[in-house]
């Protein structure tokens, strides 16, 4: 080993910066991360001169006007929170309880046994990312049975990547028939019926993402009996509590009868869409445990895993939430303004499909109306996509997806327009 | 039904935490918590700052702001003005287009982007085997990050002379000439965590010296800057050297201190590279793993920062507000000494004035902690680490004969 003088003088300063000024440099290996495909979308959008063209890559709420909406029951709660002069300490590992609390009473319903008896535990997550992300690494270090968890097909983009970085493998379960842009029902059950005791299962609570296609009532049943035969752990993602039907309840009928059922499941929640609280990063993650104490075993290696990520979660959208959700008035006012927003979209489904009849399109398009939340599938092929995309200025992502939120009685004439001339 | 999780054990629960709970619960009036790290007025209370209230009202009203997402590295006035507080308003390397940064949750958050960049893309592939050497001793929370990241090999580096109450510098250095190449650095930029010592000036050089000729990755973990002497350039002088000396770096920023924002996780994690092209690479792949952990970070912290920072009012009422902060701590630290020897207390205690930051290694040993916790309800970590902000001219007296009493009492 070289034996240097501890002194430094300004001379070797100079000359090691020269020397280190030469071209070496740790990355030289990085390569250039592929473009995010929705992301992508928005931003050829934004590019695009064309007065007329549309957006529907995107996954945010727009009203008719084509706006970002902030809900008044939001801004509402604000002022509230602004008035009562609350200091900034860090919440705990878990979150703000007043949060927590609701979140879960929110999507098992006031009354039930799970919250009753103290055998769920809900932490705070930086919104459905975030759950998804501490469920997957939960999983990962607990359920050691099985790395497996299957995927309806399609699913979430990120959901994939989200799985393997926490170290669980990806399969795939039937889900989208293409040829009647609807539920494969059978396809679902066979696929189910092979998958290996104990593998993880995810389901969508409602409004799938990106097919907005949901099981019927009749089907969830089945499902369910399904998957407690083979012994499966099932995960929930509820990311459009409110947004699908426009209706609280029953848009989380299907996680309450799996629990009623007997399945003890995971749950992440988002309140991005249905509180349109996006940017605040607001979410849970629910596991239903045993009972009361395994809750509490549970909840300390959440913490444990929460801990090394970013310690501990941000108070701003949660306090929001909790305000909201449990002040009666603004609780009330906000069920109006999530079934407003449901209803607008609901009705940009009907005149999709009514200016498209107009402009004398012979294709079955009931599926648009069938579909439900904040996507459809509309069944175009990439040539298509891309047709409407380069003669049009009309932007959705290359699988034919469209957010029905980027759709506005300004457009949809303009839209029935371009996705006639490219499928007559 | 067996439950899947039957087998899942009870955690042990996070010791700072755990002792502030511990602290909630004790019902002696006297009580004083010199735990957990957050500033605390003279009242003992938590303080917003008022340029922090000040900005909120003006967020509030200002009807064309919404609450739709960031974009997936953060808000990109937030992430540059943060920057330039670490690396100086006239930084080259800035004005070079060879730095960037990613929005955090907090320090923490930003320490975990760094960590898991570090684990795919440095020194090779997804190479969990290179050594990452944390301060002994150093915040509790940095292992977790990194291990949790995937790297098998966390290990100590010589940092804290228990016994001259100071720093090791041979230790360090000598740590620093034996790591293997490559081996990535936790460096605590100023108010080190959780000793109150810091390097001087030449024995950073010195640092970096060997860091260089070693090839060794220099990672700053920055969450106190402001907070140390009072001054914000003082107190970045170590990142800024580093940056002079040509290392392609990270440092994590926290802004839970100096802007008092501790619950709204404003953190931003400041990467310099060789140059612009390597950088763009570097933050395409942050990018990706941002996306499967929080998707895009919370705005209302960094809205609240980047209008701070940019607007001159307010940054000037902002560094009044970090000055006020580490002047009452500076009045604390003298006055604890000065108590202590006036009572004569055993020992010497001018470690309390040297040491800098929200925090002093106090020297008491486990068995006098525990003494202080249980017969005097006066709460700090087992390591002796006290929080000078629990410290208030009320309380300073019953603090000062305590620790008298503990080393009196108890060996």
């Amino acid at each position: 080993m070289l034996a240097r003088p501890m002194k430094l003088r300004l001379i070797d300063a100079i000359n090691v910066v020269s020397l280190w000024a030469e071209i070496f440099s740790w990355w030289s290996e990085v390569q250039m991360g592929p473009p995010d495909p929705i992301l992508g979308v928005s931003e050829a959008y934004k590019r695009d001169t064309n007065p007329k063209k549309i957006n529907l890559g995107v996954g945010a709420y727009r009203d008719d006007q084509g706006k970002p909406y902030v809900l008044s029951c939001v801004r509402k709660a604000e002022a509230q929170i602004a008035a009562k002069k609350l200091d900034k300490e860090y919440l705990a590992i878990g979150g703000l309880g007043d949060f927590t609390k609701a979140c879960a009473k929110l999507a098992l319903g006031d009354d039930n046994e799970v919250i009753k008896s103290g055998r769920n535990i809900t932490v705070q997550t930086i919104s459905g990312t975030g759950s998804l992300r501490i469920g997957a690494n939960f999983l990962s270090r607990f359920h050691t049975e099985a790395r497996d968890v299957y995927l309806p097909k399609p699913s979430w983009g990120n959901h994939t990547p989200i799985f393997r970085d926490a170290g669980m493998q990806l399969k795939a379960y039937t889900y989208y028939d293409p040829k009647t842009c609807g539920f494969d029902f059978q396809g679902a059950l066979n696929d189910i019926s092979k998958i290996p005791e104990k593998s993880v299962i995810m389901l969508h609570a409602c409004a799938h993402n990106p097919t907005g296609v949901d099981p019927r009532p009749e089907q969830w049943k089945e499902i369910a009996d399904l998957v407690k035969k083979r012994n499966l752990l099932v995960f929930f993602d509820m990311a459009y509590q409110g947004f699908a039907s426009g209706d609280i309840d029953r848009d989380a009928w299907a996680v309450r009868y799996f629990i009623e059922q007997g399945h003890n499941i995971v749950l992440s929640q988002s309140f991005a869409k249905n509180m349109g609280l996006y940017g605040e990063r607001v979410g849970g993650f629910t596991v239903v445990c045993k009972d009361a104490e395994e809750a509490k075993r549970v909840e300390s290696q959440l913490k444990i895993l929460i801990r090394p990520i970013y310690s501990n979660p941000p108070m701003n959208g949660a306090r929001i939430a909790a305000t909201i959700l449990n002040t009666p008035d603004l609780y009330k006012e906000w069920l109006g303004e999530v079934h407003g927003m449901a209803n607008r979209i609901i009705t940009m489904r009907e005149l999709l499909v009514a200016n498209l009849k107009k402009e004398g399109s012979t294709r079955n398009w009931k599926h648009v109306i069938d579909q439900i939340g904040m996507f459809c599938f509309t069944g175009l092929k990439p040539e298509q996509v891309e047709r409407l995309t380069k003669e049009f200025s009309i932007y959705m992502t290359k699988d034919g997806r469209i957010s029905m939120a980027g759709v506005t009685s300004g457009n949809v004439g303009y839209l029935a327009q371009g996705i006639h001339a490219v499928t007559k | 039904i067996m439950s899947l999780f039957g087998e899942v054990p009870q955690a042990t629960p996070v010791a700072v935490f755990k002792l502030s709970n511990d602290f909630k619960e004790d019902a002696n009036p006297k009580k004083v918590n010199l735990g957990v790290g957050a500033y605390r007025t003279d009242e003992g209370q938590p303080w917003v700052l008022p340029v922090v209230k000040k900005v909120e009202k003006i967020i509030v009203a200002d009807n064309s702001l919404n609450h739709e997402y960031l974009a997936i590295l953060g808000l990109p006035e937030f992430r540059s003005s943060a920057s330039k507080i670490a690396l100086g308003e006239d930084s080259p390397a800035i004005q070079e287009n060879r730095v960037g940064a990613v929005q955090c949750l907090g320090g923490t958050g930003a320490l975990k982007m760094g960590a898991e960049f570090l684990r795919r893309w440095y020194n090779g592939n997804d190479n969990t085997k290179t050594p990452v050497y944390v301060s002994a001793p150093t915040w509790e929370n940095h292992n977790a990050v990194f291990a949790n990241a995937g790297f098998e090999d966390v290990r100590p580096y010589k940092y804290w002379d228990a016994e001259k109450r100071g720093l090791d510098l041979d230790g360090f250095l000598g740590d620093l000439e034996s790591a293997p190449k490559h081996s990535i650095f936790v460096l605590h930029a100023c108010a080190h965590n959780p000793t109150g010592t810091d390097p001087t000036h030449v024995e950073w050089m010195q640092v970096a010296e060997v860091m260089k000729r070693r090839k060794l990755f220099v990672f700053f973990d920055s969450a106190y800057q402001g907070f140390a002497s009072g001054c914000l350039d003082k107190d970045a002088w170590a990142v800024r050297y580093f940056v002079t000396q040509g290392f392609e770096m990270f440092c994590a920023q926290s802004f839970s201190k100096n802007f008092g924002l501790y619950n709204e996780r404003v953190g931003n994690l400041t990467i310099v590279a060789r140059d612009s092209d390597n950088l763009k690479r570097v933050l395409s792949q942050m990018e990706k793993i941002v996306r499967v952990t929080w998707s895009n970070p919370p705005s209302q912290g960094a809205r609240l920062v980047a209008i701070t920072l940019n607007t001159p009012e307010l940054f000037a009422e902002w560094k009044d507000n970090v000055k006020t902060m580490a002047d009452r701590v500076l009045l604390m630290r003298a006055s604890l000494q000065a108590k202590l020897q006036a009572l004569e207390t055993p020992g010497t205690w001018d470690h309390i004035t040297q040491q800098i930051g929200m925090f002093s290694f106090t020297g008491l040993n486990p068995k006098q902690v525990e003494y202080m916790i249980k017969e005097r309800s006066i709460y700090l970590m087992a390591s002796g680490r006290i929080n000078m902000c629990g410290l208030t001219t009320k309380n300073i007296d019953y603090v000062a004969e305590s620790i008298h009493e503990t080393v009196v009492n108890v060996q």
